[in-house]
């Protein structure tokens, strides 16, 4: 960002600019905008969950729009864009070719999302993330309903362009002396993710189409009434995402694989293990989808089919754990900031995929589904590993990006806020869900369980809210007045790193 | 792999491979038995809607809101739902099952203590989702 202070260009350069880094500075600052907004959503719930009884929302409704879009801003607004900023930045760099391999697809689909994030932010939707039917088709209120869905097909045709394009870069474009067995890690998690993009996505994207010709009135596909069946849709809507639950984690797993081995001074201990538990995680992760529906009324036999699947997958998951933890040791560990949140992010994992493991038990699901045992599981994942794994690399990525430092002090404190916010909020969120109070509520009765648990999340997210001020502060300020980044080895721990700075727009 | 003698890993990825196999065979038992209803449970009708429960016993008698069973008796509840889904639930009882319009789910429980359990909607469900809650009364005809 700096640099564009340093060597300055009109703002129009950069945003009609098809230069790699320049689409992935476009997607950083996109992405990290909606990261604040989302997360001031996520505050607004938390303080009207304090106590029972409305707080400051007031009504049910807003409260049940907030939810909504608080979610699905921060999946597809933050959490995908943010990893298509680090992929372009990275990937052509790390495969040694000049640019993505399709410079305006590239940007095309970067300007896809302000549109998308558009419709969803004005539309202000209630029916979840999920928009399950009859709800979405008969009872949601328009035109939001409506504004979300072509919000999310716009967001959706974006993630599959990109996916095209990494892949392409990466299979076609990388150099001619490189093996595929030779591109480093992160690129590999791209490569995996963006094939799961491909397989997974079209299937929401017909859901979402007849969705809305269903809430049109012209057919009936989820609507009983009509003679549809709802359960379709949840078939269709898991089938995509629970495969995009690991498009999500593995860009993060990737930057953990470029951040662990260099703050470790080692090599990583298994660059065999990292590819194969990627590929195995995009094929297994195909066997799992139903596991969210156990309490749609499936046979026995189904729920085992998919609890196996699930099962399955999980060895890959764990694999990661290990290499990481198996690079780390013996290491001379330097726990500057992106060390110390890709260390707290694999911890947080762990913990994240123990809950899951629980979940995916049949009958132990029946205690846990929809309670806030499920929230605070994935927010184990969207939060403590795949925010915690992005936030750090943003500060790893910090000095390329504006050739300047970041204040390390702040850097700290950010992080130990935030895990000590992140442990309050989702563990007791995990036994608030075994005390059995739903998610998606606005209010709940005084059961005095329930008010504590709640009071101590929502103190979590304050402590949590605190240190994401204390971050932005330190962005703004050290991209203006940061002492001076020694480009050649920002971090003093020596050994090569890929440089976009190096690779900056050739037009300068 | 790696050039490097990776046993370590292989050790690690049986110890894993080994409880997920532990995980799935108890839940698998588990859940094969739990799913067996008796044969002389009494049916319940309950059915959903926005945004409150009622209940239908087998001699005709329904109850909105509440329901009263007695100790000692099984019973399978039909679920069925009139609008959206909604999701049936008693959490002390581990009773858990999606009202889905279209179609009819089942569950079964036998309450074992007289006492009241909160019954609650576990699927979103709209406007007054938080507050389609109910209760269930448990006598004991005994004393
Ligand atoms: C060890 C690996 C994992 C296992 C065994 C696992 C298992 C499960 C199961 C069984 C559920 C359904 C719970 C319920 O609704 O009752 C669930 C929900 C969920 N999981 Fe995981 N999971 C794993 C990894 C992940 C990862 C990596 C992510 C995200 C990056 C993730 C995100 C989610 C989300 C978003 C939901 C809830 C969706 C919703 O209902 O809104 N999970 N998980
Ligand atoms: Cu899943
Ligand atoms: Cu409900």
């Amino acid at each position: 960002m700096v640099l564009e202070l340093q060597k300055p260009r009109p703002i129009w350069q950069i945003m009609f600019s098809t230069h790699h880094t320049d689409v992935g500075l476009l997607y950083l600052i996109t992405s990290l905008g909606f990261l604040f907004l989302g997360g001031a959503l996520a505050l607004a719930i938390r303080a009207e969950l304090f106590l029972p009884g409305a707080q400051i929302i007031g009504d049910a409704m807003t409260f049940n729009r907030i939810f909504t879009v608080h979610g699905t801003t921060l999946i597809f607004l933050f959490i995908i864009p943010f990893a298509s900023a680090v992929g372009n930045y990275y990937v052509p760099i790390m495969v040694r070719y000049k640019d993505m391999a399709y410079p305006k697809l590239n940007a095309i689909a970067f300007w896809m999302i302000p549109p998308g994030g558009a419709l969803i932010w004005l539309g202000f939707a209630d029916f979840t993330w999920y928009a399950t039917p009859p709800y979405s088709i008969i009872s949601a209120p328009g035109p939001a309903a409506d504004m979300w869905i072509f919000g999310l097909k716009i967001l959706g045709i974006s993630s599959v362009l990109g996916a095209i394009n990494f892949i392409v870069t990466i299979l076609k474009c990388k150099h001619p002396d490189m093996s595929i067995g030779q591109v480093p890690l992160l690129a590999w998690s791209f490569l995996s993710s963006s094939l799961i993009i491909l397989v997974a996505i079209p299937t929401f994207a017909a859901a979402l189409l007849m969705l809305l010709t269903d809430r049109l009135g012209v057919s009936g596909f989820f609507n009983p009434a009509m003679g549809g069946d709802p359960i379709a849709y949840a078939h269709l809507f898991w089938f995509t995402f629970h495969p995009e639950v690991y498009v999500l984690v593995i860009p993060a797993i990737g930057m953990m694989y470029e951040i662990i081995p260099r703050f470790s001074r080692k090599p990583i201990y298994s660059y065999n293990s990292g590819v194969f538990a990627f590929v195995l995680l995009s094929i297994v992760g195909f066997s799992s989808w139903a596991h969210h529906m156990y309490a749609t009324g499936m046979s026995f036999t189904e729920k085992t089919v998919f609890m196996v699947g699930t099962l399955a997958a999980v060895p890959a998951s764990a694999m990661h754990v290990f290499n990481f933890v198996a690079t780390m040791w013996n290491g001379r560990i330097k726990f500057l900031t992106p060390m110390m949140w890709s260390v707290g992010g694999i911890a947080l994992f762990f913990s994240a995929g123990a809950g899951g493991v629980a979940n995916a038990a049949m009958p132990l699901d029946f205690t846990t589904h929809d309670t806030y045992w499920v929230v605070g599981h994935f927010h184990l994942f969207v939060m403590g590993t795949i925010a915690f794994g992005s936030i750090g690399f943003l500060y790893y990525m910090f000095p390329y990006v504006t050739g300047r430092m970041y204040n390390e002090t702040m850097g700290k404190i950010h992080f130990i806020m935030s895990f000590v916010g992140t442990v309050l909020v989702f563990f007791t969120q995990h036994v608030l869900g075994l005390y059995g109070m739903p998610r998606r509520i606005f209010d709940y009765p005084p059961i005095p369980e329930w008010i504590a648990m709640n009071q101590i999340a929502t103190v979590g997210a304050m402590i949590i809210g605190v240190s994401m001020a204390i971050f932005l502060a330190n962005m703004i300020y050290s991209s203006a007045r940061g002492k001076p980044a020694n480009t050649e080895d920002p971090f003093g721990v020596g050994g090569k790193y890929y440089y976009p700075f190096e690779a900056k727009n050739p037009s300068h | 792999m790696g050039g490097h003698s990776n046993w370590p890993e292989w050790i690690y990825i049986g110890v894993v491979v080994a409880l997920m196999v532990w995980v799935g065979a108890e839940a698998w038992e588990a859940e094969r038995l739990v799913e067996h209803s008796p044969e002389d449970a009494e049916t319940i009708i309950v059915t959903g809607q926005q945004w409150f429960w009622t209940f239908e016993h087998e001699d005709g008698t329904k109850e909105t809101g509440e329901l009263h069973v007695e100790v000692g008796k099984a019973y399978k509840f039909e679920i069925h739902s009139k609008d959206v889904n909604h999701s049936f639930n008693i959490h002390d009882y581990v009773v858990l099952m999606d009202a889905i319009p279209g179609r009819v789910n089942t569950v079964w429980f036998a309450p074992t203590d007289a006492g009241e359990h909160d019954i609650q909607c576990r699927e979103y469900c709209g406007l007054i989702h938080y507050n389609m809650r109910g209760k269930l009364i448990v006598e004991d005809p005994s004393s």
